[in-house]
């Protein structure tokens, strides 16, 4: 084996740490829009209406059961088919932007699942205080169960949020320049794979470790004060 | 919207003379052929790191620990590059050129992807036993039987039957991460779906089926394991019934 050519990854230092900043910025929004929509789909499900519970289980056991890669690509090549129905011309999004939706939709099915767990474990008898002191159904689930069952899931939310983090590297089906795609464009150019790969593994573990090691503290200070 | 539906192109030959629809069933195969392959490797590898993990030595549990650190905290798509394309640079130079020449791509693909779902088995194995009450293994240990034994006779038995709803999931999901392997060339089922889709851009038609493809094999390893479920069941002790999920 060659040596190992450390100039490689200095010399596209920038190149990587944008692939890197862009990988941030999509689980940032993938994890806002997926808790807000996984919360709204959470509650669908736990709902009295029938209708509703149908809708949530639908989505969630769907987006559940096909591989993300293929959801990507299906994304990125149906968001401006639907785009063009509603506006009426053409108007490719782009790889990078259409990662944004994917993921944010995409993962609203797991976090979902995740704050059911969470509303579920707050005790039944806390609804009824809710409504017995007057409050609306809305009011109960923004003042009384929400906040708790948030609390109470969020090292798992987070978990699953280190897990989503991991997942962005899939744009590479689409060809977006995430970090990974960074790392594989220089390769593709410089022919060192060697040295840009092994960067990207060890940059992941080492955030994905430290945020778990995070994650697992947090769950004992969670676990504790309950 | 000025969609082309055509449901027709299934039985339209691709560029190699073979049928679309025969594209679809050859991807199929390979994507059952790599998921089978790697959860067999995930299962034996998985357990035996599950089982190190709960054992007295600190030795084994440190190497079952940094194990499941290191593959649970590094993107498949990046673990399965690393195996095909710097672990072969670093073996001796002829054990190398082997590697990349010789072996065949879906060896590689099988072994990093069940690389990966051992650390996701090992973690169940080793929640499972870590759920039985500590007097099991006293018992088995007081009853003369060796660490191992307490293992074969007493408390795997019981703790693969707790963990089963989860490796149930955990062999549904090795279906969809398989996808992930047409990365580094294996001709599977997403690659296919790719390549139809360049090929002719019926989108809807091909993710429609695509996606019902995926959901049949996940929902036949459910099945399978159900009846696994159902048979291995100790009557009144778990109360189980529901296949993973």
């Amino acid at each position: 084996m060659e040596a190992f050519d450390f100039s490689v990854i200095s010399e596209n230092w920038r190149f990587l740490a944008e692939g890197l900043q862009y990988t941030v910025q999509v689980t940032v929004v993938a994890m806002v829009g997926g808790i807000v929509l996984g919360t709204l789909l959470a509650l669908m499900r736990l709902s009295s209406k029938k209708a509703l519970q149908l809708v949530a289980a639908a989505y969630v056991n769907f987006f559940r059961s096909i591989p993300l890669v293929q959801v990507i690509l299906a994304f990125f090549l149906i968001i401006p088919l639907v785009l063009q129905l509603i506006t009426g011309e053409l108007t490719p999004i782009g790889a990078e932007k259409s990662a944004y939706f994917t993921f944010a939709i995409f993962e609203a099915a797991y976090y979902s699942e995740i704050m059911r767990s969470g509303i579920q474990s707050v005790p039944r008898g806390q609804v009824g205080a809710g409504y017995a002191l007057g409050f609306t159904y809305a009011q109960t689930m923004r003042y009384v169960v929400l906040p708790q069952a948030f609390r109470n899931m969020l090292p798992v939310l987070l978990t699953q949020t280190i897990v989503l983090f991991q997942d962005i590297s899939l744009v590479y089906a689409i060809g977006a320049t995430d970090f990974f795609g960074a790392a594989d464009k220089i390769t593709q150019r410089d022919l060192r794979p060697v040295e840009m790969y092994t960067t990207v593994a060890v940059v992941y573990f080492v955030i994905c470790f430290l945020l778990s090691r995070l994650v697992k503290r947090l769950q004992a200070k969670v676990a504790i004060i309950r | 919207m000025n969609y082309h539906w055509n449901w027709m192109f299934f039985f339209q030959e691709g560029d190699d003379g073979l049928r679309y629809y025969e594209w679809i069933l050859s991807g199929m195969t390979w994507t059952t052929v790599v998921s089978l392959g790697g959860l067999a490797l995930a299962m034996a590898l998985g357990s035996v790191l599950g089982i190190m993990r709960t054992t007295p030595d600190r030795r084994l549990v440190a190497i079952g620990d940094i194990y499941v650190d290191i593959f649970r905290n590094v993107p498949l798509i990046v673990q399965l590059f690393m195996w095909f394309f710097v672990f072969p640079e670093f073996l001796p130079e002829k054990a190398g050129m082997w590697v990349k020449q010789e072996l065949p791509y879906y060896v590689t693909a099988i072994v990093g992807l069940g690389l990966y779902t051992a650390a996701r088995i090992a973690e169940q194995v080793k929640s499972g036993i870590n759920s039985l009450p500590r007097g099991q293994r006293n018992a088995g240990l007081a009853l003369g039987f060796t660490e191992w034994q307490t293992y074969r006779y007493v408390r795997l038995p019981m703790a693969y039957r707790i963990v089963l709803p989860a490796l149930t999931s955990e062999s549904m999901n090795i279906f969809k991460n398989s996808s992930v392997t047409y990365a580094v060339g294996i001709l599977e089922l997403y690659f296919q779906y790719k390549q139809i889709i360049e090929k002719t851009s019926q989108v809807l038609e091909i993710t429609i089926v695509v996606t019902l493809i995926y959901f049949t094999l996940a929902f036949t390893m459910n099945r399978i394991l159900a009846v696994v479920e159902k048979r291995t069941r100790v009557p009144g002790y778990i109360s189980g019934g529901q296949g993973g999920h």
